[in-house]
């Protein structure tokens, strides 16, 4: 049996402050959340790091400890996968600022927090885990690129793995190339047996054609275009009380499958 | 150095004529530094026809591609900003994100170049990244994703990593000396490195990836943990997941930059697992550090090493520093060598270890 376990979630984006009320939202019951208006501030990390910490990774430890607190799980036992199309667009844009300057002065700290594993850097950092973890990258395609490394890591090596997506737009210049136009992060819980009661059961497949999953209505047109929020119609499809089957947009003009079940 | 308008004072190891060898026609989209290196390196010894007898053979949804890179087109989009409007501050209208800059520009030129069609990934943990792509592609064949993997590196010169890599003081004023008492520092290279991986059975001779270990420091984002604790777990995992034991392991192929800090703890880590009976070297005196492509290009030679019975000494090592406990190699040696293990580090704090073996 091929199928991995949702646990817990984790969601950060406009009108959908956490995993709590996207499902109200999901369900129809609120139109949308309060607005984020600022950054999340990390509560959960000393206020000395706290400061360290760049803007994606911020917004990715942000759901990633959300997911964290909704399980019965220690950060020490959960291996990390780490997805983002964008990366973290502040800082390549002053990287690039910095060197085509002619003083060509580069903050040490600026590079490197500007490697692609700097959310799951810092997440250990702060939380002591030793556990593996991995960075990737699909361009749109980046929520369901992720997914598969981490069903692969449940599947193979009977591992419970985070999985984080995260895209944040890019500013000016950059930002009239790419059409990400919200922010958005969110952190699936994932094992192979689940600890207390899981929301759905997946079994995830790829296959040959492009994606047919609709974004849902009731949510953010904003959204539409952040590959991170690819991740909201198997979680609205995952909310219901029957099997399903989601189509997701996957790498090389092809498309992932998630049979979702619910677990009641 | 000689590189355009670069003026630091370090060697770098560059790929020549990278800049006369355009990408095929049908992929001249995807143009930048980055994926002509890339192209190059699938020229290479007859990659590309091995891929397409493997792709015949399993067929095209059945290959996955994954490929480590830490700046990816990062090359290209400085000289855009080079370029960017005076008035307006716009970059200009040749450059793309999607071709060059984004991270999975290069898995996706991979990808189409050879003509496939299964998982792809563009992995990026800084230094560690193609080390990576190895464990991903035994995850995703052993899940049932894939029946076989094209896995690689690819990372190229640009002025962020230099002028990055500066700022943090690491780069050495001379080529990088590794586990050297006098060693000050990395010199950077680029490079493209490939290779095809095959689900247990089919191959008959040649070298396996018979284990890997990952591991985290959670200490410092540049700064490896001195205890060494996370290089340990890597190279023990690794070791475990073949059922191994440290003493049939015959040759330790370093991370071995030529910083102090790396060396010095990578030595104290290879010592609590080996002690001193098992040699050590680096290569990056060679190569360079090629940052991303870094863990695949050590790979290769762990692979060459096996099959030649080749322990590679560590160039320009004059005298090993007295710190050190464990055995390094600064000459060449040769033996037969049944089980080797390669050691990638990266920013983050990002370990793997590879372990590589002759097909008996």
């Amino acid at each position: 049996m091929n199928a991995v376990h949702l646990e817990s979630v984790g969601v950060l984006g406009p009108g959908l402050p956490d995993w709590e009320t996207t499902c109200r939202v999901l369900d129809g019951e609120l139109l949308q959340g309060p607005e984020i208006r600022s950054d999340p501030d990390l509560p959960q990390l000393p206020p000395n790091e706290r400061r360290r910490v760049p803007r994606l990774a911020r917004w990715a430890l942000a759901v990633a400890h959300e997911a964290l607190a909704g399980s019965e799980r220690a950060a020490g036992d959960i291996a990390m996968v780490f997805s983002s199309s964008s990366g973290d667009g502040e800082i390549v844009h002053r990287l690039c600022e910095a060197v085509t300057s002619p003083e060509r002065d580069v903050s040490p700290t600026m590079f490197h927090n500007s490697v692609h594993n700097a959310a799951p850097g810092y997440w250990s950092i702060s939380t002591g885990s030793r556990q593996r973890s991995v960075a990737l990258c699909g361009y749109d395609a980046s929520f369901a690129v992720g997914l598969l490394e981490a069903v692969g890591l449940v599947l193979s090596e009977q591992a419970s793995v985070m999985l984080v997506a995260c895209d944040l737009p890019f500013p000016a210049p950059l930002a009239a190339l790419r059409d990400i136009e919200a922010p958005f992060a969110v952190a699936l819980l994932l094992s192979p047996a689940p600890r207390g009661r899981a929301l759905a059961r997946w079994q995830v497949s790829l296959g040959a054609g492009p994606a047919s999953a609709r974004f849902p209505c009731m949510l953010p047109t904003a959204l539409a275009t952040n590959p991170a929020a690819q991740a909201l119609p198997l979680l609205a499809a995952s909310r219901g009380s029957v099997a399903q089957s989601v189509s997701l947009m996957y790498a090389g003009d092809r498309h992932m499958t998630v049979e979702t079940c619910p677990c009641r | 150095m000689d590189l355009d308008g670069v003026t630091l004072d370090t060697w770098i190891g560059r790929v020549d004529g990278t800049e006369e060898q355009p990408l095929v026609p049908r992929l001249a989209e995807f143009d930048c530094r980055n994926n002509r290196l890339a192209q190059i390196g699938l020229q290479q010894d007859g990659f590309d026809a091995a891929v397409a007898q493997a792709r015949a053979h399993y067929g095209p949804d059945r290959i996955a591609v994954l490929i480590g890179t830490s700046t990816s087109g990062m090359e290209h989009c400085e000289r855009a900003y080079r370029q960017r409007d005076p008035r307006s501050g716009a970059l200009p209208g040749w450059f793309t994100e999607r071709y060059s800059m984004n991270l999975f520009s290069v898995a996706d030129f991979v990808q189409r170049y050879l003509e496939l069609g299964g998982p792809a990934a563009a992995i990026s943990t800084a230094c560690s990244s193609s080390a990576k792509v190895f464990a991903s592609a035994a995850r995703m064949i052993e899940a049932g994703y894939a029946d076989a993997a094209v896995v690689g590196g690819v990372d190229s010169l640009c002025l962020t990593t230099l002028y990055g890599f500066d700022s943090l003081d690491l780069l050495s004023r001379e080529p990088c000396r590794p586990c050297d008492a006098a060693r000050d520092g990395i010199s950077i290279g680029e490079a493209a490195g490939f290779a095809l991986l095959e689900r247990p059975g089919r191959a008959q001779n040649g070298v396996a990836l018979v284990g890997y270990g990952e591991s985290s420091d959670a200490f410092h984002m540049s700064s490896p943990d001195p205890s060494g604790d996370g290089a340990y777990a890597a190279m023990q995992f690794a070791l475990q997941r073949a059922g191994v034991t440290p003493h049939e392991v015959h040759y330790v192929n370093m991370h071995g930059t030529g910083t102090p800090a790396n060396d010095r703890i990578e030595d104290r880590a290879i010592f609590r697992l080996f002690g001193d009976s098992v040699p050590c070297s680096s290569t990056k005196g060679w190569t360079g550090h090629t940052l991303g492509a870094a863990g695949i290009v050590e790979a290769i030679i762990c692979a060459l090493c096996v099959e030649t019975g080749l322990i590679p000494g560590t160039l320009n090592l004059d005298r090993v520093d007295p710190a050190f406990a464990s055995r390094v190699a600064a000459a060449q040696e040769t033996r037969d060598l049944r089980y080797v293990l390669s050691n990638s580090f990266g920013f983050g704090g990002s370990n793997c270890s590879l372990l590589v073996a002759k097909l008996a």
